[in-house]
Formats: C-alpha cells, structure tokens, sequence
C-alpha cells in the first residue's frame, strides 16, 4: 500500500509538519527513533518563541523566524500546549552594544516586528528591577513569548493522529531507496514503508539520512547548549526573557534568563561545537560559564538554586541557514539544519513544506472533516479553587496528589498515559510531575505504579525515557531454603 | 490498627498538624496532653509514620522509649499513643495552602478539597533529599541516578532492586545504611565516595555497615562525571582540591549501572514560604522561639522542617514541645514570651530555638562548624561548659538553665564553642 | 610477647571514634586493649575481639499487603559471621497480610537462639 508521506523525525518540525499535512486527505506516517515523540532536540532547548527581530535579513531564518513567530497564537488556540508573550530585552551594558540594540531595532522593524522600543536604564530597571544597575539601555520586544516546546510536540502529533496520522515510534529509519516508478522505500526497524514523498525532519542526523538516497550536498554538525533549571521560589524573579547584547562577531545569542512558562526560571545556553551527536553531556566547565556569565546581568542569580540540568544539541548545516526544499531525488524533501530560531519558525516551515509537496506534484484535497483541536486536558494546580472542588467531587483522582513540587494530581497522570506517554519523562514532560524541587525523589515510585497499572506491564518494565534506561530490577527470590 | 481512613473530617480544630512523621505525630501528642481537644493531623502519603517505615535499621529509641527499636516499630508505637489519644489523622491528604487565620486548604482522594480552620497550626512537614542538580554533577542524563531515600523505599517496602553494581556518592548515615542493606540483598557495592576529608555518618554506620563487608570509603573523593545514554554505566571519580574541585587528572572510572546520592537533606518550607514566616537562610527553616512559634502568631514547627536532625529522638522531643505550646496556645496558658536572643558566634552555625527565656529551663540545639576536641561551649561571658568532642556531623545540645543567666542582663547571648585553652 | 598479635578497631560509641587496638596472646586470649578514651571502648574492643554479634534487620516478602515487603529484625544480636547468610535465607520466605509486629517468622534462626520477627503491622491492602 502506497503511503503519500513518511516523515521521518519527530521532532518539533516533523511533528508541525505532520499535523498541518492532516489537513488533507492523505496517507502518512510519522516514524521516530526515539521512544516519545519531541524527545530529541526539541526537548531540550530553551523554549522561546523568538521576537522576530534576530536573524539576519536575507536568510530563510530572517524570512521565517518572524513568520512563524505570529503563527504560535492561533496554533496555541487550537492546541492548548501553553504560550505566553511575555516579552524580551536585550540588555546594553556600553556604548557599544547600545548601538548595536538601535541596529537590532531596525532590523526588526525592517521586517514589520511592532512594539520594539530602547528602554533608558531608568525604565528598564523599573520594569525588570533584578537586572544589573549597571546597565545602559535595553531593548524591548513585546512579540517574544515563550512555550514548552515538548508539550508542542506531544499536541501536534496528539492532533494529527486524532486525523489520521499513523505514529511509529521507537522505530529508526534503516535505509531509503528510490524506486524506478519514482516512489521510495522506507525501511525501518519495524518494516517497510512505500511512499510517494519523504520528510527528511531528522534534526541532527538529518545528513545521515540524506546519505541514504545518496544526497551527500551537506553536512549537519551539533552545537549543544547546556541549560540550568533553578528553584521555582525564583519564580519572577525576572519577568521577561533577558538577552545579553549578542556578541558582533558570532552572533551568537548569549546565556540567556528565561521564565520558562511554567514560572521556572532557566538560564544558558552555553553554544558549543561537538563531535559526538549523542553528547548530551553537562560540564562543569559549562556549568561556570553560565552561572558567570547571568551573574553580570542578572547579579542574584546564584547557582546554589539549581536544581536539574540539561543539554541539547542544536542541528547546524554548513552555512548556517535552515535547508528546505526538494533534492536531486525525486520524492525526498529536506528540512534540516534546523537550529535556532527553529521552534519559532516552525508554524511557518510546516506551511513552507506543504506548498513544496504541492508545487511537487502532491494533490492536496481538504479533509473536511479536520479536528483542530485536542480535548483540553486539565492542570489542576493552576485551577481557581472553586474549581479544583467542583474537579474533585466528580473525580476524586483529581484530588489526589502525586506530586507534591509541581501540584500535579493522579487524574493527570493518568490523562497523561491515555494521551500516550509510555514513560517517566513522558509522563513529566506531560504534567511536570517529577519536573520539581524534589527531581522526583518523593513520586517517582508512584508514577512507575501508575504506568505499570495503565499499560499492563511489570514496574520493572517501566523506563525512564525507553531503550535501556531502567529503573529498578526484580529480586531473584526464592533460591534459597531456610 | 496503623490508621488508614479517616471517615469524617471536621471543618474547626483546636490544632492542625501538617506531616504525620515523627515530628508530626509527637506534636499532636504533645498538644493533647497540653489540653487542646480537637486535633488533626494531615498526611499525605497512604500512612502516617513519615520515612521511619522504610528506615528498617535499629538505632530509634534509646533516648525516647529507652530502649533499641527499628524504624517501623518506632513509628508503630508513636502511632499507636497518637491513636490512644484521640488524635485525628487523615492520610493521601496534601496541604496546599495555609493562611495566617490558619486555615487550612487540602486536598484529598478520599475527601476532595476541603478548607479547615484551626487555632493554632503545627508545621512539621519533614525534609526532601538533595538531588544531582543541587551538586551539578557533570555528565549525562541516564536513569540510575537516584537518592537513597527513594532507592530505600524501593528496597524495603517495594521489594525491588535499584541496580547490580552501585556506587555511592556521600557519607551521611542514609548512605552507609543503603550501602549495608543493598550488599544483604546481593547487589555489589563499589565504594562510599565523600567529598569532605571527613565522614558525614556515624562512625557506628562506619563500622556495621562499610568494615564489616569490606565496603572502601573514599574521603576526600567525588563523583566528576557520570557515563551512559540509557541507563549509567559509568562513573568517573576524582579526588578534590582544597577548593573541593575534582583534580581530573588524578581520576579513574568506576563500571556501575547505579548512582546513590547522600548528599544532605533540605527542609521542606514551600507552605511556610507561602505563610510568610520569617525562615533562617542557615538552616533553610523557620525562625522559631523557645515555644516553636514562628514569626506568625499561633503557628508553630518542628522537626527536620526547622533543621535537619540525625537522631529520630531528638525531634520527638522538639516536636513535643512544639505540640505543647501549640495546645497551650489554644487554652490560652501562655508561657511567658522570650527575652534573649542566641547568636550562633565562633564555631556556631545555627542554635535552634532561635530566642529564650530567662525564667525557664530550655534545650538548645546547635551545630558546629569545625570538628574540635577537649573544647569548651561558651554562653557570652556567663556560663561555660566542657565537652568532650563536638563533631559537625552531630548535633549538640545543650541545656540552659535560669540560674546560668542569673549574672546576664543583656537580650543577645552569644554561643561559641572553643579549644579550651582560649 | 613476640606471639602476640595486634588487632586495630574503630570504636563506635561516639564520634571521636577511638582506634582501639587489641593485643592477644596465641591462644586468642585479649592482653591488653589501648586507645580508649573510656571504659566503653575498651568492652567493646573486648567484644568485638572475642564474638562479634550484630543486630540484623532486613525485608521479607508478603502477599496481599499494604506494601510487598514487611520489615524483620533477629529478636537479639547474632554472630557476625551469621548476618549474611540468615539475609540470603530470608529471600525465600513468603508471608501472607496481615502481619502483626512482633509476629515470629522464623524461629532460633540457624541455631542462633534469637528469633526472626516482624517489626511492623502489615495490613492486608486496601
């Protein structure tokens, strides 16, 4: 049976990609290697819905940062994964970099990005009164928001399945090849998949998989990104996303403080080049830089408040920009090289991929019967308390905690494994449960009760985020006689 | 027998009790026999008795029943005299939010969301584990990383295993007692790795639970790297500097599929964040006078919630007293409010209470820096003590009597603790 | 004298943590204990020198309880040499909810005299 598309990566492009594809009446399916959906690079970055303003004009990044950056709103409408604009400044400590904000600023404005305004040190210190009093001026952008990106991806594809989509996860790609009639063949750990087109969103190894076709055009290297998470007493401590003046050279965005939406404070990332597209290392070398370099604008910030860290790996094609559009193999698309700002502009490379498929050849005919929404599911902390009653009288797995840090209730956890978390992280990127102060120390052990009961398997066999990550072995009873 | 549900819940109590472990539960007791009569105390794990039920080893008692009893038979007798008084416990119940009326908001499966007035109200909620983000340890992110609390309450009341071949990191006694009870149950224990030069533990856990199965304790070592993508697979250890940082290229790696952590415990004050009460950034717990009332009138605490403690004993009889002036409170037999100020001086973190009174005999509790011997604990220029060894790793207590204070007129009293021959 | 050997322990009766050092003759006889700071230290070295006994406590597996696992304890001190292998026995017990603290699992435990009971009330779940 011939599929239309198979995407290959889950991520939160392929996931995008996905969702805005089921809008038509087609045949897809989405394959991931990992054992979640959103568990690679999109998991692990800062979640920031960028401006609009950063990326250089005259680069696919330019053109669809800010794209896709008005994009998040309606989709968040419909999705319900949680999106705030709580705006950015971008800090100016000399001269200097004063005059590189006032450059920031017309670069956005160039594009049409509103609200942009340099803030004097006086009102930048009013509004954001932890900042350095150091400072000189600050750049503000309103249209900066910030998401869950895992929660982004867990909706998209939670919702593209709802119409229609087919998910394989857990299920690496092993080769493609074209046939003579023009079609490819998928082959995957679980089996083959005949197609007429090929997504290549496979993040960081997405020249891997193009060396399967035989494109060997470009090459993806990694840069990781260390992030600190800090205790959520901070929470508001600063209430917008704090950019450092990028640095005239690289470019680079700097570390970065950022309300995360669900009021943890994070700061990095740190940005350097790896070798090892697995190295999901932190270092205390990383560790140092950060908590340095966030100290020079934001001074109370103290790394004595961490409590978890992470790593990411961004995926960077040679020449910096993204790399999108159909290759010398027809029928295999690429979008790679997808690095930041790639969550912002992700709405916009979705809707960018679906006029390549058309422009390719792909007939696109409405489904007209498109969901496009998820059922909403419940954050019972967050509920006002009239409420929260109402919630636990008719349910009262509503009322019983789990876990304690982040208020996160037996009825979600639940929702969480009916919506298809398979693991702790899945159920913690889910609900934030084990997501707190305690690192799951105090839960953990009910959460492994909760997914053996709903999926029907032996505690031993829950895993932390799939594959070999275990977590508690069974005793060898009974070998022995008293 | 060992309270499972309670089926009414009352809306008005003379005292509440957040958290039913030890402290808790002498609190209630305390508050009963200080005269309250309606006294609630709210739980939220599925039986009150807090982390004594997975502490399965001996050495709870000796002070409080005067005799060696197990963690669960420690809980179970508290418990039972809980019980025999008429207390109130409701389990699966999670406070989450309390004002300074002192009402009370929970939330539980068996009882939905209930809000509960109290007169007075006992914070006892205990201590959580630090994690690896507290210490950022380097390194991956695999499953095997986790604190020995929880690879406790796996072992002893779940019946599973964290690992085959563990490595510890930290010499607290929860540590040492994990090391013990993993190797009894047949997974191999690499090593105790501590990063300070000395042991965090007692030297009777040193003894029962390393040298007895020929577990090499490490000092002056830590954990610099964590290895695996799934699951651990390795760890690289590294001893310090005297800036406590890893010397790497003296380091070896160490095969594992488990990391134990021990690194210390932090008291759990997010309700008493949300109250508003004045907390002590030494001992990340609330300011307490010598009736273990906070800043806030009528609400008092006690327990690993105003400083972490290493003997079961001693938060009995803290909370005891916490309990009684809580019931005290509610009759209205008030004892005469403070009048001195301790200030933690030379070698002195912290002294808990925080003020005393000149009328009434009281216990202090303090921790020291620095490890001394043949030293001299030191109240301002009015009293003196010898003691024989103090030791960071435990607790001293001392009791301040009136007649010490007699030639004191002053409202800040200093305690140092000094080598005897200054 | 020459014959005499040396055996070194680390005293556990309080943090200073005396290295207590026991000099017996070839018969195993103690001679002389040094390196105690007071009498305690010099009984236990006494102690530990001719029989060294421990306090064991460990889990032993239930069906239908509260928890999987009910905590046991040896109703008095055993032979060190002992505590292992009563551990590895234990593995292969099973009880049934409810239990009750100070229920006798197993009794005069290889000979040992001392009993293996329970130190904690299981309820059957629910």
């Amino acid at each position: 049976m011939l599929y239309d598309v198979v995407i290959v990566g889950g991520g939160v492009i392929g996931s995008a990609i996905a969702r805005e594809l089921m809008r038509y009446r087609l045949r897809a399916v989405l394959v991931e290697k990992e054992c979640e959906v959103g568990f690679g690079t999109s998991k692990s970055n800062s979640g920031i819905i960028h401006a609009g303003h950063h990326s250089a004009p005259g680069t696919l990044k330019g053109d669809l940062e800010w794209t896709g950056n008005q994009m998040w709103d309606p989709l968040n409408a419909d999705l319900d994964f949680g999106f705030k604009r709580i705006g950015e400044l971008t800090v100016a400590m000399n001269e200097a970099q004063v005059h590189e904000i006032e450059a920031l600023k017309r670069q956005g404005e160039t594009r049409g990005v509103p609200g942009l305004e340099i803030w004097d040190r006086e009102r930048t210190l009013k509004a954001e009164p932890n900042l350095t009093p150091d400072l000189l001026a600050s750049l503000s952008a309103p249209t900066a928001g910030v998401i869950n990106p895992y929660e982004a991806c867990f909706s998209l594809v939670e919702n593209a399945c709802i119409n229609g989509l087919e998910l394989s996860v857990e299920n690496p790609v092993l080769g493609i090849t074209p046939e003579p009639d023009g079609t490819l063949t998928v082959k995957t750990r679980h089996g083959l998949y005949h197609t007429r087109f090929v997504i290549n969103a496979a993040g960081v190894f997405a020249d891997s998989v193009a060396a399967m076709v035989g494109l060997n055009d470009f090459r993806i290297y990694v840069r990781k990104g260390e992030e600190y998470l800090l205790d959520k007493r901070l929470e508001g401590f600063v209430q917008r996303l704090i950019f450092p003046c990028p640095d005239p050279v690289t470019r680079s965005k700097g570390i970065l403080v950022i309300p995360t939406f669900d009021g943890t404070l994070m700061v990095g990332p740190t940005s350097h080049v790896v070798d090892d597209k697995d190295d999901l290392t932190t270092t205390s070398a990383g560790s140092d830089e950060v908590f340095d370099k966030v100290t020079q604008v934001v001074p109370g910030i103290s790394s004595r408040d961490c409590i978890a860290e992470f790593a990411g790996l961004r995926a960077v094609a040679d020449g910096e920009d993204f790399i999108i559009g159909p290759t010398a193999v027809k029928g295999f698309i690429n979008v790679a090289g997808i690095q930041s700002p790639g969550l912002t502009a992700a709405p916009a490379i979705a809707a960018m991929v679906i006029d390549i498929l058309r422009d390719e050849g792909l007939a696109l005919a409405p489904n007209d019967h498109f969901i496009p929404t998820v059922p909403r599911r419940v954050r019972f902390g967050a509920l006002p308390i009239e409420e929260k009653i109402r919630l636990a009288d008719e349910n009262p797995r509503y009322a019983h905690l789990i876990c304690r840090c982040e208020h996160v209730s037996e009825q979600e956890i639940l929702d969480a494994i009916h919506d298809g978390a398979r693991t702790l992280d899945g159920v913690k990127f889910r609900t934030r449960a084990g997501m707190g102060r305690c690192q799951g120390g105090f839960c953990t052990w009910r959460i492994m009760e909760l997914l053996a009961g709903e999926l029907a398997i032996p505690i031993s066999d829950v895993t932390k985020r799939g594959g070999g990550s275990w977590i508690i072995m069974q005793r060898e009873e009974g070998e022995q006689q008293v | 027998m060992i309270t499972g549900k309670l089926s009414h819940l009352e809306q008005h109590y003379d005292v509440v009790v957040v958290g039913g472990g030890p402290a808790g539960m002498a609190a209630a007791v305390g508050a009963r026999d200080a005269g309250a009569e309606k006294i609630l105390i709210v739980d939220r794990e599925k039986e009150a008795g807090g982390i004594l039920w997975q502490c399965i080893h001996p050495g709870f008692g000796l002070h409080h029943f005067k005799e060696e009893l197990t963690g669960p038979e420690y809980a179970q007798r508290y418990l039972a005299s809980v019980m025999d008084k008429g207390v109130d416990v409701v389990t699966g119940a999670f406070v989450f939010d309390a004002d300074r009326d002192r009402r009370i908001q929970l939330t539980s499966g068996q009882h939905g969301i209930r809000v509960i007035d109290s007169k007075a109200l006992v914070l006892g909620m205990g201590a959580r584990e630090r994690t690896r983000g507290a210490i950022r340890i380097p390194g991956t992110r695999p499953a095997g990383v986790l604190t020995a609390g929880l690879a406790q309450k796996f072992v002893n009341m779940m019946g599973f295993l964290p690992g085959k071949r563990v490595v510890i990191l930290g010499s607290g006694d929860i540590g040492l007692i994990m090391a013990r009870r993993l190797t009894l149950e047949g997974v191999e224990v690499v090593g105790v790795f501590e990063i300070m030069p000395h042991a965090n533990g007692l030297n009777r856990n040193i003894v029962q639970c390393l040298h007895d199965f020929d577990i090499p304790l490490h000092l002056s070592t830590t954990v610099a790297h964590i290895h695996g993508r799934d699951r651990v697979e390795k760890v690289t250890v590294a001893p310090v500097d005297a800036a406590l940082r890893p010397i790497m290229e003296k380091s070896w790696d160490i095969d594992c599929d488990t990391l134990l952590l021990s690194i210390g415990l932090l008291p759990e004050n997010e309700l008493s964040r949300q109250l508003g009460i004045s907390l002590d950034p030494v001992t990340s717990g609330p300011v307490v006078s010598s009736r273990m009332e906070t800043s806030m009138p009528g609400v008092f605490a006690c327990g690993n919630v105003v400083h972490i403690h290493d003997l079961v004993d001693f938060v009995s009889q803290e909370s005891y007293l916490a309990g009684t002036n809580a019931g005290e409170f509610v009759t209205g037999k008030r004892r005469p409010a403070d009048n001195v100020r301790l200030v933690p001086g030379e070698n002195v973190r912290y002294c808990v209470p925080h003020t005393i009174s000149t009328d009434r005999e009281h216990t202090v509790y303090m921790r020291v820096r620095q490890p001394l011997e043949k030293c001299l604990i030191r109240l301002g220029d009015v009293y003196q003590k010898k003691l024989l060894y103090v030791f960071p790793a435990e607790m001293v207590n001392l009791t301040i009597r009136p007649r010490f204070l007699e030639q004191f007129h002053g409202d800040a009293l200093r305690v140092d603790v000094v080598p005897r021959d200054t | 004298m020459p014959d005499n050997t040396l055996t070194h322990y680390l005293c556990i009766g309080c943090p200073l943590g005396c290295r207590l050092e026991v000099e017996s003759d070839d018969g195993d006889n103690v001679v002389e204990v040094r390196g105690w700071t007071c009498k305690k230290g010099d009984a236990y070295a006494r102690q530990e020198h001719i029989d060294p006994r421990r306090m064991v406590t460990t889990t032993v597996r239930v069906n239908g309880g509260r928890w999987a696992r009910v905590p046991v304890k040896t109703s008095d001190a055993v032979p060190k040499g002992q505590v292992e292998a009563i551990c590895r026995a234990l593995r292969s017990v099973t009880l049934a909810a409810p239990v009750r603290m100070g229920d006798v699992i197993v009794r005069d435990v290889f000979g040992t005299g001392a009993d293996i009971v329970a130190t904690r009330d299981m309820p059957a779940a629910g």
